[in-house]
């Protein structure tokens, strides 16, 4: 059975599992999205999007359909912890598909802060029924750091006044999955960034379970989405990468798939924002476009309904899905030359020193040379 | 028998805010306490970078007012090395920032606030037909309000209610005799909740056109914004343009018939007649218009005197921590604070339900800290900026607030009341989002002769600079303060809009603005006690934003050393 057929299967085996359970909703998906005024045609539409996102056969499309009829089933429980609430901001900007659908058709959303109608006690009342109720069945997503340092107490949340690191510790010990949604949750993010006053630290390092890091401040619209359906789908986990990033998302650099990426090999860069080579489209390296080391699919996806993203806005990517970024990857606006990261630039220096010896000319030595030249001399 | 309420966590804002309040033997509160129960140290971490990544960290202070914490950093920058703008830069931040507001408020009002006016159980038992009716009461052409999608959004809500699972919407305080909308007004602002999901999804392309994406975007740099591209291409700026008619015309035949429809059904309820009971307001000056023009004047009115607005003096910003989880010896300046954390606790009490920790109200119990001008508690946000126009004669204000004043028959006391402030959060994104066409104008002017986007920065590594920037935030006046040494952050101070709303009692005993506004509000049942979440919510509480710390030279960082026993 090669891969495809393989996954294809464990698909199949999770939706019958998933059949065992009672449908939540009377009306089926199908009459509900009519009564919307979403044809099947769209319906068909978008299920060959999240095929296609995920990098599979087009005849998955038909597991993406079946799954979203039974995705209801899947309660999703979203904890906010030491965060900035962007990353819900960017889940409810999600498209494909929209948020109502999300919710109302697509997932059982039964805590998050940012969305929710009850308050104060009553809130608390549904995480503790949704913990019980789901138990071993809830996917849990977490936004926002762990603060650690003065026993958790620099974040408490509910009427008991328990901290952060207690509610977190206690939803993950049944949840069927958990995810990290963003770069604070995963890796600490920026209240984690040196001197790191409140001890704050990702998800996984306080829990003792496989987590899902989707790194990002915040993650695209599309990375957060995309993630929860493949569980829904799949019933695991996607494939990860080194940092426990899912690979369909993660697998790529910016730089490799960037827009300017040709910029970048013709050897023509921004000098300074604002200058002729900014109004062309220039290569952003300079400017300190950490592009080069690090993972996303931003220039693919980009984000907000595929408007836009850093580098298309004349910015430099800063590296924010990457671990410790805030203080590996700073200054932002300049160039990390020669300092180590993912191995790449000793491997840029050291064909760049070489070039640079030879005297090489063309347009892969004025590339290197325009890159690496001014940095090394700083 | 007074009995203690505690309401923890305060939902559908942004952060982590507990409130609790006492009411006596009518249910009517007497002591209100409202604490921030998170502590992020931004500031702390901000030292010994270099200035020119501030506007990138301090915007991840709030993913919700994202811009605006971008922008006021890197001109808090900007105006400490003396670096004036290229005019195009001026205009592309400001139609940023035109476009942030109209998608925050209107993710305020339907998404966070709404639900505390509108009952969606209700809104099951409506008659679509004659809502569609209804609806034209309050707009000539009402959005999503058409018997055919009442309908539709009301079978959709149905299918959840019939499960017995209701998802975001379960548990809630729903038919609680304060909401005051019929079933047919409940089931039109329950479709335009969900149409106004749609729409906040267009204006925040809006912010990404420019910024690159939202929220978080990146885009602008100390010295001008990088979105040149965007700027010379005349695709992208029709589809701003394009993007913001949609918006608007939301705001327009959505937002302003909801909130009209609202003054008309909440007029006498008493639970929203209250609210305003810290008289002093402060708003900054902000949406520029054309060179050296802007939308929105600054000022202050202290005592409700509206006859005598006086000029900001920043001098006059104090923030006191007697009350905060942080030791001082008295109220400080910006530029004279200090931070200490010093956590107490809470004490284990009595409460509606049942034995709970609360906050020691004699002690310390937020850490959020109190600022105060001139050692008044004073209000920020859009009615404090409609109060301080209106009161200085701006022409563009004073005819919007009056018009809405005859349309609804309100009298202009209405407007100091939580309806009022609800209101008046409306009207401030009506006037922004038609004034930054002129914004958008003039930007097309100025590009036909100019296309200058950034100047570059000096940093004079042996000199020591300090500057601020105050604009307004969709929750109010917004200020950084920063000091550069060595070229690096030597210290770092953001006074926030939610500070001078959510900080507890300062040193002289006054309450700020969430505190005061709750004393004297009857609940209806205090173990459900939505009143109290809708006067909150009617200050759109952001508190990532409030809670920040600050240090100063003489502190280094060793003194926030943390001791896993405790402080």
């Amino acid at each position: 059975m090669d891969t495809h057929a393989a996954l294809y299967k464990q698909g199949k085996d999770r939706l019958d599992y998933l059949r065992q359970f009672a449908q939540r909703q009377p009306v089926s998906l199908q009459q509900k999205m009519a009564d919307i005024g979403i044809s099947r045609r769209d319906f068909i539409k978008w299920t060959a999007s999240v095929t296609a996102m995920f990098a599979l056969p087009l005849p998955f499309s038909n597991l993406v359909a079946e799954a979203a009829e039974l995705a209801d089933r899947v309660p999703l429980i979203w904890l906010h912890m030491a965060e900035c609430t962007g990353c819900s901001e960017s889940l409810i900007r999600t498209d494909t598909p929209n948020l109502d659908t999300l919710i109302f058709d697509h997932i059982s959303l039964e805590y998050h802060e940012t969305l929710m109608a009850a308050a104060g006690w009553q809130a608390e009342e549904n995480l503790e029924n949704a913990l019980e109720t789901y138990k071993g069945r809830y996917l849990l997503a977490v936004e926002g750091a762990i603060p650690t340092a003065n026993n958790g107490t620099f974040l408490t949340v509910g009427c008991k006044g328990h901290t952060g690191l207690h509610i977190v510790k206690e939803a993950a010990k049944n949840a069927a999955a958990i995810i990290s949604v963003g770069t604070c949750a995963a890796f600490g993010g920026v209240q984690a960034a040196a001197p790191n006053p409140t001890g704050a630290k990702g998800v996984y390092e306080v829990v003792d379970k496989p987590v899902i890091n989707l790194g990002g401040c915040p993650p695209s619209e599309k990375n957060i989405v995309g993630t929860l359906m493949y569980f829904i789908m799949f019933g695991k986990l996607p494939a990860l990468d080194m940092f426990n990033r899912p690979k369909w998302a993660y697998g790529a650099r910016v730089h490799d798939n960037c827009e300017r990426r040709g910029r970048f090999d013709a050897g023509e860069f921004v000098e300074e924002f604002g200058d002729e080579g900014a109004k062309e489209g220039y290569c952003l390296y300079k400017m300190g476009c950490k592009g080069p080391y690090t993972y996303n699919n931003c220039p693919t996806e980009r984000f907000n309904h595929h408007t836009s993203w850093p580098v298309l806005a004349g910015h430099g990517c800063m590296g924010c899905s990457e671990p410790d970024f805030w203080d590996d990857m700073a200054d932002f606006e300049k160039p990390l030359g020669r300092q180590l990261l993912h191995g790449l630039d000793a491997t840029a220096d050291t064909i760049g020193a070489v070039i640079l010896g030879a005297a090489a000319v063309g347009i892969g030595a004025h590339a290197v040379i325009s890159v690496f030249a001014k940095p090394l001399e700083e | 028998m007074s009995k203690r309420v505690v309401i923890d966590p305060i939902t559908r804002i942004e952060g982590h805010l507990r409130v609790e309040v006492e009411v006596d033997d009518n249910n009517v509160i007497t002591k209100a306490w409202s604490s921030s129960t998170l502590w992020r140290g931004i500031e702390v971490i901000l030292k010994g970078r270099t200035p020119m990544d501030v506007g990138l960290i301090v915007q991840r202070i709030c993913g919700v007012c994202t811009y605006s914490h971008y922008r006021c950093g890197t001109e808090a920058v900007e105006n400490a090395l003396g670096v004036k703008i290229p005019l195009n830069a001026k205009y592309l931040r400001g139609i940023m920032q035109a476009s942030l507001f109209m998608h925050d408020h209107i993710v305020q009002f339907y998404h966070l606030h709404g639900l505390d006016w509108v009952d969606v159980v209700s809104a099951l038992s409506a008659d679509p037909a004659l809502a569609a009716k209804v609806a034209m009461n309050y707009s000539d052409k009402p959005i999503a309000a058409g018997e055919g999608e009442l309908k539709a959004v009301q079978e959709r809500v149905k299918g959840l209610v019939e499960t017995g699972k209701l998802g975001p919407f379960a548990n809630a305080y729903w038919g609680n005799g304060t909401y005051r909308f019929t079933p047919e007004q409940n089931l039109i602002a329950l479709s335009h909740y969900l149409k106004a999901l749609e729409i906040q999804r267009v204006a925040a392309e809006m912010l990404a056109i420019f910024g690159g994406k939202s929220p978080h975007p990146q885009s602008i740099v100390v010295g001008g914004v990088t979105s040149v591209r965007d700027m010379l291409s005349p695709a992208r700026l029709q589809e701003w343009q394009q993007k913001h008619a949609i918006v608007q015309d939301f705001i327009e035949r959505a937002y302003q018939a909801d909130i009209i429809m609202a003054a008309e059904a909440f007029g006498a309820e008493a639970s929203v007649l209250g609210g305003v009971n810290v008289n002093n307001f402060l708003s900054g000056e902000d949406f520029i218009t054309a060179d050296g023009e802007y939308l929105f004047k600054q000022g202050v009115i202290l005592n409700g005197d509206l006859a005598n607005v006086l000029d900001i003096d920043p001098s006059l910003i104090k923030e006191d921590v007697t009350h905060a989880w942080y030791k001082a010896d008295g109220p400080q300046h910006p530029y004279e604070g200090t931070t200490i954390p010093e956590y107490t606790g809470f004490i284990e009490r009595d409460t509606v339900y049942g034995k709970l920790p609360t906050v020691n109200g004699s002690g310390k119990y937020s850490w959020v800290k109190s600022p105060r001008y001139q050692d008044e508690p004073v209000e920020v946000g859009p009615l404090a900026c409609l109060l301080v126009n209106y009161a200085r004669g701006n022409q563009a204000v004073v005819n919007l607030v009056d018009g809405f004043l005859a349309r609804t028959g309100l009298p202009i006391d209405a407007l100091f009341t939580t309806l009022g402030r609800t209101a008046a959060r409306m009207l401030q994104v009506k006037l922004v989002g038609e004034s930054c066409l002129k914004t958008f104008e003039a930007l097309l002017v100025n590009i036909q002769s100019d296309e200058s986007t950034y100047v570059k920065p000096e940093i004079d590594s042996s000199r020591v600079y300090e500057g601020y920037s105050m604009i307004e935030a969709p929750r109010g006046m917004l200020s950084h303060w920063i000091r550069i040494k060595g070229a690096k952050v030597e210290n770092y101070q953001a006074v926030v809009p939610t500070t001078w709303n959510a900080g507890p009692v300062d040193v002289n005993g006054k309450m700020g603005p969430y505190e005061a506004s709750l004393i004297g509000l009857k609940l209806e049942d205090p173990t459900k006690p939505l009143e109290v979440i809708r006067i909150i919510h009617s200050f759109d509480p952001c508190m990532a934003c409030s809670v920040h710390v600050m240090d100063y030279k003489k502190h280094t960082l060793g003194q926030f050393k943390i001791d896993s026993n405790g402080f």
